[in-house]
């Protein structure tokens, strides 16, 4: 029964259909939205909401897709890592096939090197005491959802005293990527923001974006519903002419977030400038490993050269990031780089924007 | 990439718990949350329990469990 109601709540074609019908109504102005999730991104394209929506209201994918805005020298330093012999490399799935500038992680498992891919940062801790002999190497990447695991890791080596195990930093926060879509100059009236993001983090973090540049931001489930709900909410700021911070996504968000795993994730990390594909270096953008903890920072135990970064010619994936560009205005896209050949992350990652333009085509199937 | 799923904890052993999501059992720490016990659900995301649901976000896990919903940063 409980089941039957939530599936009614969370997917109901009546009460999607009653939402339209608001959207329809209240919607006078042209707006910009960009979702900042790859999750989102994922779901607005599969449940085909862009078709669903009048033609004054346009969605557009924004750097949410932590494999897709790591940066090629990121995947260099890691490729050059994993060469080294007496390392074991560990990855999330998705960042093996993310071309470098001359080979990916894959490639580098074929010829040889050991390099393989863990569900969590734990399991790569558990992979070095297994192996006491290797330097085990996690490649953290992710925002604020994944970077309290890896900080959790950090103090349970720590704790364990396992000291062949440490983390390649590319961890990232979201709020000034989303300052620098603004300081850009890049048209968007408010953003669908990013639901398991805040559940660490409240959303305070995005009052910047109201305060400052008159963005306003409404947190997102991931259900139909709750996606066109913030919509709807974020037109209603629009005509109103009152941008701010909203959570759609009450039930899984709360204001504050997590403090305990923002306290554990303050412990490990501080804040730096750092490299995001498509936007270059952001202040203070990273989270990179305090001296406190140097002993876990891959950056500090292992030295390595690493090849110059060679950005592929043609692959646009960068303007995507950024909202600048479609997917479809890409003149390799679904010639030569589809998800079985992908050349640019976008197409990589099973939450690039690219790959669900290549999967749902451009919301058209409801 | 930030995939979060509900599970059921099942049993608990220092900062660690067993979970059930949709039947499949899994070991996660419970290092980024407090005093979480046998029987909470709790958001799973890379074998970490990032919130303890409330009792109302039951009915949502159980939606999950249901239709094995993505979910994400």
């Amino acid at each position: 029964m409980t089941k039957m109601l939530t599936t009614q709540t969370y997917r109901d074609k009546k009460k999607i259909g009653e939402i339209l019908e608001m959207i329809r109504k209240r919607s006078s102005k042209k707006i910009r939205l960009m979702e900042v999730c790859g999750g989102h991104t994922m779901a607005i394209h599969k449940f085909g909401i862009p078709g669903l929506l009048p033609k004054n209201v346009i969605l557009k994918s924004g750097p949410g897709c932590p494999v897709c805005v790591s940066d090629q020298k990121f995947i260099d330093r890691a490729i050059a890592i994993a060469r080294k012999e007496d390392v074991i490399l560990t990855t999330f799935g998705d960042l093996i096939r993310v071309p470098g500038s001359t080979s990916s992680l894959e490639k580098e498992r074929a010829k040889g090197c050991d390099i393989r891919i863990v569900y969590s940062s734990l399991d790569a801790l558990k992979i070095a005491r297994q192996n006491p002999e290797k330097r085990v190497v996690f490649l953290g990447i992710g925002f604020e959802t994944t970077a309290p695991t890896s900080a959790a890791t950090i103090l349970k080596a720590s704790k364990s005293k396992i000291d062949n195990f440490c983390l390649l930093s590319a961890h990232k926060i979201m709020p000034p990527a989303m300052e620098a879509l603004a300081f850009d100059g890049i048209r968007i009236d408010g953003f669908i923001g990013p639901g398991h993001v805040s559940t660490i983090t409240g959303s305070g973090i995005y009052q910047i974006l109201a305060d400052n540049h008159g963005i306003g931001c409404v947190i997102s489930g991931f259900e139909p519903v709750d996606i066109l709900q913030s919509i709807l909410m974020l037109i209603n700021q629009k005509e109103q002419g009152e941008p701010k911070v909203e959570i759609e996504y009450s039930r899984a968000v709360k204001p504050k977030g997590n403090e305990k795993a923002q306290r554990i994730m303050e412990e490990v990390f501080y804040l730096s400038d750092d490299c995001w594909r498509g936007f270059g270096d952001i202040p203070m953008s990273g989270l990179k490993i305090r001296k406190k903890y140097a002993r876990w920072d891959a950056e500090k135990v292992l030295h390595v050269t690493v090849e110059k970064t060679r950005y592929k010619k043609g692959c646009i994936c960068g303007e995507v990031l950024k909202g600048k560009k479609s997917p479809t205005e890409c003149r390799l896209f679904k010639s030569a780089c589809t998800p079985a050949t992908p050349i640019g992350a976008c197409m990589v990652s099973s939450e690039g924007a690219c790959h669900a333009h290549y999967l749902y085509g451009n919301g058209k199937l409801l | 990439m930030c995939l979060s799923v509900p599970a059921k904890i099942l049993s608990i052993k220092d900062d660690m718990a067993e979970v059930s999501v949709n039947g499949v059992r899994l070991e996660v720490s419970l290092q980024l949350v407090d005093k979480a016990k046998p029987g909470d659900y709790v958001l799973v995301h890379t074998g970490y329990a990032l919130q303890i649901l409330s009792d109302e976000d039951v009915t949502l896990a159980n939606k999950f469990m249901e239709h094995e919903s993505p979910n994400s940063t």
